[in-house]
């Protein structure tokens, strides 16, 4: 064994040993920030659904400031790309939110690849031990539109531009029928389902095709935009969808349904940090702030803003629930009794329409 | 009554983006060149019409530079495939992606405005005479174009000597040259028409159907149009009934949702898709049409030192 060969033996030891002590650093430095990624449907800048999700992506960043870093991928669409997308945050990530119904299979294909990454999926109703779910009750926001929407009516038709028929959705209509014709017993609703969540020139063509057949009063549930900015054009209501959308109707907008995670946001990071995250199931509403609605336009009624008000505290409180029988079910079956109010697996699974709506609900 | 001419006019409006670009790429692939980068032209003309509209206040100052900064983006892809004699299929899909990612990235700040409307046309009684008149003389200025555009191009390719070249670069690329056409340089040219087009497509989108920038609001149309120049079978009047057609039952479906008959939604999404499919087996089944019309030097490169 020569001197040479002993002397490159120490100098490769030294620069591995030296390697492993600055991996160690780097870990070290790397434990003390957590990385939070975020997986969009949408553009950022749509100013619907995957608008609010990335103002809670800030707000996180607001609160924790530089013990966090955040990142994004937006306009992921939810097919096999979601997977590739997902997996490819999970290698460096300790928790991603996955924001939209349908990257529940992928995320929790990846989940199981990935075990020590915690996940949180939105509407979705699958779990694990590291996939947490949450949503808002955004039917509770619907209820209040619905008030509105039967008690400004001149035509007695409403439009409604519905995306893909899951349980979400059809739930919204619902909601938002019965409240309407709690206050207009004669409201019609005109059902447009477009198959996408986010197409404008598509969701513009829908909101035009309501407005020809009669609707004065569109609602949505879909995410850009576009509706609003058609309801503006041809001088009449409409609702915003996830996010204050009054840029686009100064004159049109009613209200909005808004959606504020910040603050779950915030406190699943918390928990991320104190080591005492769980997988759960959140499901928060107007009483949590999870679900608001923007300033009621100057064109309501007095008489519509107190009722909504009412509605509001008694859905705050608790005293009001949007789904209280008696309600029967399209068919004329019954639903639920008189008095009863819905469970939450009733609602989470619910494909129907109640009675008095036209139209099938797409399987 | 009225709501049949609001369903005709919500036609016409659905379908004319696909109109534009759809004649555009038309003369292109006649010429010989396959361009897939449609989709990534016309988002490139939404955005930028949007923005110089908006910083401008005109319409027209918006159109002339979409119109512009198309046939800039279709002119990289020109110079790709027709000096670099890079493969065509796949420099279109990378213009299509370049495109979407550029648009998203200078129409960042102009998310969330919307614009004035586009002025429409508004002859004194004309006009507003019921039905005919609200059929024919009550669109925006740009539906007009679209149809002249279409006229002219046919006139153009069938009538004029210019336009038999065009073809007949198209179909014969080496005799063309032979006889001392310059392949490229019409192929450049009509590549750059091609972008042109497909920019006001995209302006229309952004500046008349739903007077906003979003990222992605062309959703596919670019690939809509593609299908629909081989739907017309390279003829130029037959982009019409291509693009009215798809148009015609994307409303349609709509209406019929809205009215509640007890169809799926599903089918009736799907229903333009197949009406295409279906259409485009029926052609393929007429191989003389088919030999006659398409251009037999799609997506061949030209070299005059080979």
């Amino acid at each position: 064994m020569s001197k040479k060969f002993i002397g490159g033996l120490i100098i490769i030891l030294i620069i591995v040993v030296g390697f492993y002590f600055q991996s160690q650093i780097e870990r070290v430095e790397v434990d003390k920030v957590e990385k939070v990624g975020f997986i969009y449907v949408g553009p950022v800048t749509d100013f619907g659904w995957t608008y609010e999700h990335d103002q809670g992506r800030l707000a996180v960043e607001e609160a924790f400031g530089e013990g966090v870093t955040t990142t994004y991928a937006e306009s992921v669409s939810e097919g096999p790309d979601a997977e590739r997308a997902i997996t490819q945050m999970a290698r460096d990530h300790d928790l991603i939110f996955t924001t939209s119904f349908g990257y529940m299979n992928p995320t929790i294909k990846v989940a199981k690849k990935f075990t020590k990454v915690k996940f949180e999926h939105a509407t979705g109703y699958q779990r694990s031990d590291n996939v947490a779910t949450y949503a808002a009750r955004f039917y509770e926001g619907r209820h209040l539109i619905g008030l509105i929407a039967g008690g400004m009516t001149q035509t007695n038709k409403i439009g409604y531009i519905a995306s893909f028929p899951i349980p979400e959705v059809v739930r919204g209509i619902n909601a938002a029928y019965l409240a309407a014709k709690s206050v207009n017993p004669t409201v019609e609703f005109k059902i447009i389902w477009v198959n996408t969540w986010f197409d404008p020139g598509k969701e513009a063509d829908a909101a035009k095709a309501l407005i020809d057949q009669g609707a004065d009063i569109i609602m949505q549930h879909t995410d850009s935009a576009a509706p609003m900015t058609v309801a503006e054009e041809e001088g009449i209501y409409a609702f915003g969808q996830a996010s204050d959308m009054i840029q686009f109707g100064p004159n049109a907008q009613l209200t909005a349904i808004i959606d504020d995670w910040g603050p779950y946001y915030v406190e699943r990071v918390n928990a991320l940090m104190d080591k005492n995250w769980e997988s759960q199931d959140t499901w928060g509403g107007m009483d949590t702030g999870m679900v608001k609605i923007a300033d009621i336009s100057t064109d309501v009624p007095k008489v519509v803003v107190n009722l909504v008000n009412d509605a509001k505290a008694g859905i705050i409180s608790g005293d009001l629930h949007p789904f209280t029988g008696p309600i029967n079910k399209q068919d004329g079956s019954v639903w639920l009794a008189e008095g009863e109010t819905a469970s939450d697996g009733d609602l989470l699974s619910m494909a129907f329409y109640v009675e008095g709506i036209d139209g099938v609900v797409p399987n | 009554m009225e709501l049949y001419v609001s369903i005709f006019q919500g036609i016409i409006i659905a379908s004319t983006p696909l109109v534009f670009a759809a004649i555009g790429e038309l003369v292109s692939e006649k010429s010989g060149v396959l361009n897939l980068g449609v989709e990534g032209m016309m988002i490139i003309g939404a955005v930028i019409s949007f923005i110089v509209t908006h910083e401008t206040g005109s319409h027209f100052l918006g159109l002339i530079a979409a119109i512009f900064c198309s046939s800039m983006i279709a002119l990289i892809f020109g110079i790709l495939t027709q000096y670099l004699l890079s493969n065509q299929v796949a420099s279109g899909l990378a213009l299509t992606l370049f495109g979407l990612g550029l648009a998203s990235l200078i129409g960042q700040n102009y998310s969330g405005i919307s614009l004035k409307q586009f002025p429409t046309m508004d002859i004194p009684y004309l006009s507003d005479f019921p039905i005919i008149g609200q059929m024919l003389f009550s669109f925006d200025y740009l539906v007009y174009l679209s149809i002249i555009l279409v006229l002219v191009t046919y006139y153009f390719l069938n009538k004029t000597k210019k336009g038999l070249i065009l073809i007949a670069v198209g179909d014969n690329h080496e005799s063309a040259h032979s006889l001392g056409y310059s392949v490229k340089k019409i192929r450049l040219l009509s590549i750059l028409y091609g972008g042109a087009c497909a920019g006001v497509g995209g302006a229309y989108l952004s500046l008349v159907q739903t007077p906003m920038w979003v990222e992605n609001m062309t959703a596919g149309r670019g690939w809509i149009a593609l299908a629909i120049v081989v739907f017309a079978v390279w003829r130029p009047l037959w982009v019409f009934v291509g693009a009215y057609i798809f148009g015609g039952i994307t409303i349609i479906q709509l209406h019929i949702q809205a009215i509640g008959v007890n169809i799926e939604a599903q089918y009736m999404s799907m229903l333009p898709y197949i009406v295409t499919i279906l259409v485009l087996v029926f052609i393929s089944m007429n191989k003389n049409r088919l030999a006659v019309n398409a251009p037999n030097c799609l997506n061949r490169l030209f070299s005059s030192d080979i």
